[in-house]
């Protein structure tokens, strides 16, 4: 029998229940206000026959007394064909079925199938009658997009199964059976194109973890090169606002070579959605020439949603990722902000007054983080296929230092610290990615990946990161002493570092050509910007210093935004060559 | 079928706790105290235990007063009636007028659906060269101005108020000085657009739970508004306030603060209402203007951090002016020569680059570095910008404006020197006679 239980106190989104049988932790409960409706929460504390929920919708109206039922099952969300290009809130509602069904406003208690139950899916079987199947074995699969969408025995299914019959190739339903079986204990079970899987547990059906060895490509030079992150890696951009992280994160999800990019837009604001959702089915994804949502996912939680839902969303969003990954594909997750997300914590944590770490952070804030981050990972999984699941995710902290808790919390589990300032973004350097604070720890991971090409590349890379560094040396200096005070030399590796930032780190992101760069057109200008740092110039004067170095910047400007190995590029190559015999 | 309730268990800041059966979260009472009556919200339930927040303040509650629910959420009044109007934090009319009789909507209703929003095109204009040329406003942006108490920002949104296109404009005045209202309420009336106004106004004086209701009544009306295809802009004054009654009521919760004794939800609150902001494909839209004033100049103050993080960009006013470094529409590369003239981008960032140049050319002078031409010409020209577009007072039409910023340009420079694209100072750099004349 199903538990049930009545409303003892409500303060804000959180709800004390009394309840009569037994409850499990994390499981789904609904509120019945008197009003009408039903009100989606989570147990999240058990404390004798009373416990707390907190509300997934605004609580208004609920009152002590209110019936409340308990339902046994874990927040989950459904899995299956279906989930790409679509945009859901954080408890996997689509979106854009809700605006069908309550108009331009959500509504509160008002919940659809996250997997549309009415279209039809070409189902090729691949599991044979008298197989024996376990948990996460493929028993056929459907075309999504361009990805042959595997079907498997649920994640969730204990023990062995005797296949007795399987459905033949034709067109199925998610919620139609198209395998037929019977467990150890003889019982008949039926497998759907669907499945449910619990958000807050790591989905792990792989054979053994992988080293993240692989780079994921983003497009933007100052990431790629000088701070690497690995497929099956994560990274955290913490920066102020204003300092350029949206449209980083934008540019990444259009650009990055990975086969499924989820957006998590948890917290933040829904101006920012909506380019994607309205621009994504125009743009042309650049590795397949299909539009760019066809390999996309928008969990869209965004701050003014109710705040419970957005502590659920990242969830959502990660474990989406973590099906596609038994699959054998690569995903990754860009979340924005998991700030957002570390205050729907405080929230909560606040309402349950518990002992606050600091700025008020619970103090199981750092180990969230931890196992948050810790569910991506490259995978080989049982069939010998290899997946990968990266996580890049924002922090905002508060007034921009990066101090505070979610940010250090974060840079203690990532291997990817992409620093945005202020001092960049105001002096329009973008991406303002700080390249004198920014590290990667997957530059020396892969290395061997990296030097394929070019056996010295991450040797370059190492020498150019401290030219930057003794460049601001002297930078500082001549800030004291003026420009007089320093000598030829100096100043003209002082420019070297300038140049550097100037024709490779910086991009533009609203330049066509320049928005993103493959890897071996990063390989080739590095290569050029080498000869540039290599060469020993003699100047007569600081002038002449500047001035030679402002022609070069000039023309590899316009190099960085020629068509890669076109007419232009070419010419612009010769004609730095040029300027470099000199 | 209401219990009255006539024992008061507890009284804490603005808070009162009491025992009653069957009331839910939010819903409102009555607490009539030695024949004056105010209004309290509901904001926790415990048993029976009912916590109330009392918009009119504790001062002088008694236990014996009588508190009498009403069984329904805090509503504000809907239509076109309330146009003119000037209501207080709790919806009641402070102009002498009558109690408008109009239907009632719920507050703080649920969040437009992010899957209906559509990418914002339309620009709205000013008149005021600073937010026009050089950040300009877009329909269903948030907008806030960050500025130093003192500055006159309440100056500045009124006359954003008069002059902007819109159809209905809503002023949300939040611990509001009394002049500064009057201010306001003169500003409307003489330009003759108080017949499209409607005030709700929190002054400094009125308690402060009342202040917390302004922008949601403001905002839900602003909504319907929308909704019914009007083009409806909000002005909310100031923020600050807001955030501070906030931090007050939930210390008096014992809630735990998180930063400078703010909330750890402030974050969420304040968004709730910014991104109330919404342009309605095919029907109206809300555009949100509203000022936070920085303790300290301080942007890293919990206030202006939080807020740069939910709103599109932001004005900085510093010393009477908008200052554009710093100041940002993120919006506005939605508009600028797309919907602007042709020469709008080029103009508007050549001007910033030169004024800059020009800021670098006075540091050169502060310091008492030699100055060359150069630096002169640039010190020539900024002192320029600054009069005839920068000045708060000037006010033109943005096509005036960009015909003033090449005239500017002319009486300063060659067209080489600024930059610009040939095509575009073929087409609009001003003959030589007309450049002297505006000298």
């Amino acid at each position: 029998m199903t538990t049930m239980g009545k409303v003892v106190a409500a303060y804000g989104n959180m709800v004390t229940v009394q309840f009569d049988k037994e409850v499990r932790q994390n499981e789904v409960a609904f509120i019945q206000p008197a009003d009408g409706g039903s009100l989606k929460s989570e147990v999240i504390r058990v404390n004798g026959d009373q416990c707390n929920v907190q509300v997934f919708e605004d609580t208004v109206g609920v009152r002590v007394g209110d019936q409340v039922t308990f339902t046994g099952n874990l927040l989950s969300v459904e899995l299956g064909p279906g989930l790409l290009q679509q945009i859901y809130d954080g408890l996997q509602n689509p979106l854009p079925e809700l605006s069908k069904q309550v108009g331009l406003f959500l509504k509160r208690g008002v919940y659809a199938n996250s997997l549309d139950r009415r279209v039809d899916w070409e189902f090729t079987p691949i599991a044979k009658p008298g197989q024996v199947v376990k948990a996460g074995n493929v028993l056929g699969a459907v075309p999504e997009g361009k990805f042959a969408h595997k079907i498997f025995v649920p994640f969730n299914f204990v023990g062995a199964a005797t296949i007795k019959t399987m459905a033949s190739k034709g067109k199925f339903k998610v919620d139609q059976v198209v395998c037929e079986a019977e467990d150890e204990r003889g019982q008949a079970v039926n497998f759907t194109l669907m499945q449910v899987w619990p958000i807050k547990v790591a989905l792990k059906a792989y054979k053994e973890r992988l080293l993240p060895t692989e780079p994921l490509v983003t497009g933007a030079r100052i990431v790629d090169s000088f701070f690497p992150v690995a497929k099956g890696g994560t990274a955290c951009i913490p920066g102020p606002f204003g300092s350029g992280k949206t449209v980083l994160q934008q540019l990444i999800s259009r650009y990055a070579d990975a086969d499924i990019i989820i957006v998590a837009a948890c917290g933040e604001r829904a101006g920012e959605v909506v380019e994607t959702l309205r621009e994504f089915p125009h743009l042309e994804d650049p590795y397949t020439g299909r539009t760019l949502m066809e390999r996309t996912v928008i969990i869209c939680n965004t701050s003014s949603m109710p705040v419970a839902a957005r502590e659920a969303s990242i969830y959502t969003a990660v474990t989406i990722g973590e099906y596609y990954r038994q699959m054998g594909l690569d995903i990754l997750i860009l979340a924005d902000s998991t700030s957002r997300w570390a205050q729907a914590l405080r929230e909560m944590s606040g309402r349950l007054e518990e002992i606050p770490g600091e700025e008020a952070f619970p103090a199981y804030l750092q180990s969230r983080i931890a196992e948050f981050y810790e569910r991506a990972g490259a995978v080989r999984l049982f069939d010998g296929n290899q997946g990968a699941l990266s996580i890049i995710g924002t922090v905002s902290p508060a007034g921009g230092n990066f101090e505070e808790p979610v940010t250090q919390g974060t840079l203690a589990v990532v291997g990817s610290f992409l620093g945005l300032t202020w001092a960049r973004s105001n002096a329009r350097r973008f991406p303002a990615i700080d390249p004198l604070i920014s590290w990667s720890k997957y530059l020396d991971q892969m290395k061997v990946k990296l030097n394929q090409t070019d056996p010295e590349w991450t040797n370059k890379i190492k020498k150019a990161q401290r030219l930057l560094y003794e460049g601001n040396e002297i930078k500082k200096r001549m800030d004291v002493v003026g420009e007089e005070g320093v000598s030829i030399p100096d100043f003209s590796l002082f420019l070297k570092a300038e140049f550097l930032d100037a024709v490779y780190l910086q991009q533009n992101a609203f330049d066509a050509v320049d928005a993103a760069n493959t890897i071996e057109r990063q390989f080739d200008t590095f290569g050029l910007v080498g000869e540039v740092l290599a060469k020993e110039f003699t100047f007569e004067s600081k002038d002449q210093a500047r001035e030679s170095f402002m022609k070069l910047q000039s023309l590899f400007r316009n190099m960085n935004s020629s068509p890669f190995q076109g007419e232009a590029h070419v010419r612009f190559k010769d004609e730095i060559r040029r300027a470099l015999e000199v | 079928m209401r219990r009255i309730i006539s024992k008061i268990d507890e009284i804490t800041g603005n808070i009162i706790t009491l025992k009653a059966d069957g009331v839910g979260l939010g819903e409102l009472a009555a607490v009539e105290s030695h024949g004056r009556s105010t209004l309290g919200q509901v904001i926790r339930t415990k048993n029976d235990n009912v916590t109330l927040q009392v918009f009119g303040g504790t001062k002088g509650i008694s236990t014996d007063d009588r508190v009498r629910f009403l069984g329904r959420p805090m509503q504000v009044k809907y239509g076109p009636s309330m146009l003119g109007r000037i209501f207080n934090g709790a919806g009641v009319p402070i102009d002498d007028g009558p109690e408008p009789v109009e239907e009632s909507i719920a507050v703080g209703g649920p969040s437009f659906n992010p899957a209906n929003r559509i990418i914002p095109t339309q620009m709205i204009r000013t008149n005021i060269p600073m937010i026009d040329v050089f950040n300009s406003l877009v329909v269903s942006q948030k907008l806030p101005i960050f500025s130093v108490p003192g500055e006159p920002y309440n100056q500045l949104l009124a006359r954003v108020g008069m002059q902007a296109e819109a159809d209905i404009i809503i002023l949300g005045g939040m611990g509001l000085k009394f002049d500064d209202f009057i201010f306001f309420r003169r500003t409307f009336d003489e330009s003759g657009v108080m017949n499209r106004v409607i005030m709700f106004i929190h002054l400094a004086s009125d308690p402060v739970v009342e202040c917390l209701l302004v922008p949601d009544m403001a905002l839900a009306v602003a909504e319907q508004f929308a909704v019914a295809g009007k083009r409806v802009l909000v002005l909310l004054t100031d923020l600050t306030n807001f955030s501070d009654s906030l931090k007050e009521i939930s210390i008096s919760m014992e809630q735990i603060p998180s930063n400078r004794g703010y909330p750890g939800d402030l974050y969420s609150q304040l968004a709730a209402r910014y991104e109330k902001a919404v342009d309605i494909e095919g029907l109206g839209s809300i555009t949100i203007l509203a000022v936070t004033t920085m303790p300290g100049d301080d942007v890293t103050h919990p206030v202006p951090d939080n807020t740069g993080y939910i709103t599109e960009g932001q004005f900085y006013l510093r010393n009477g002016v908008i200052d554009p470094f710093g100041s940002l529409s993120r919006l506005k590369q939605n508009v600028v020569s797309k919907v602007t003239r042709k020469d709008h981008n080029d103009i508007m960032n050549t001007m910033i680059r030169l004024y800059s140049d020009c800021r670098q050319s006075r540091n050169k002078v502060a310091m008492g570095f030699k100055t060359s031409k150069w630096d002169e010409t640039l010190l020539a020209y900024g002192n320029d910008f600054e009069r005839e577009l920068m000045d708060l007072n000037v006010n033109m039409p943005i096509e005036t404006a960009l015909d003033q910023c090449w005239t500017i340009l002319a009486r300063h420079f060659e067209p080489w020197q600024t930059g610009l694209k040939n095509d575009l100072t073929n087409q609009y750099w001003p003959k030589s006679g007309a450049a002297e004349g505006a000298a």
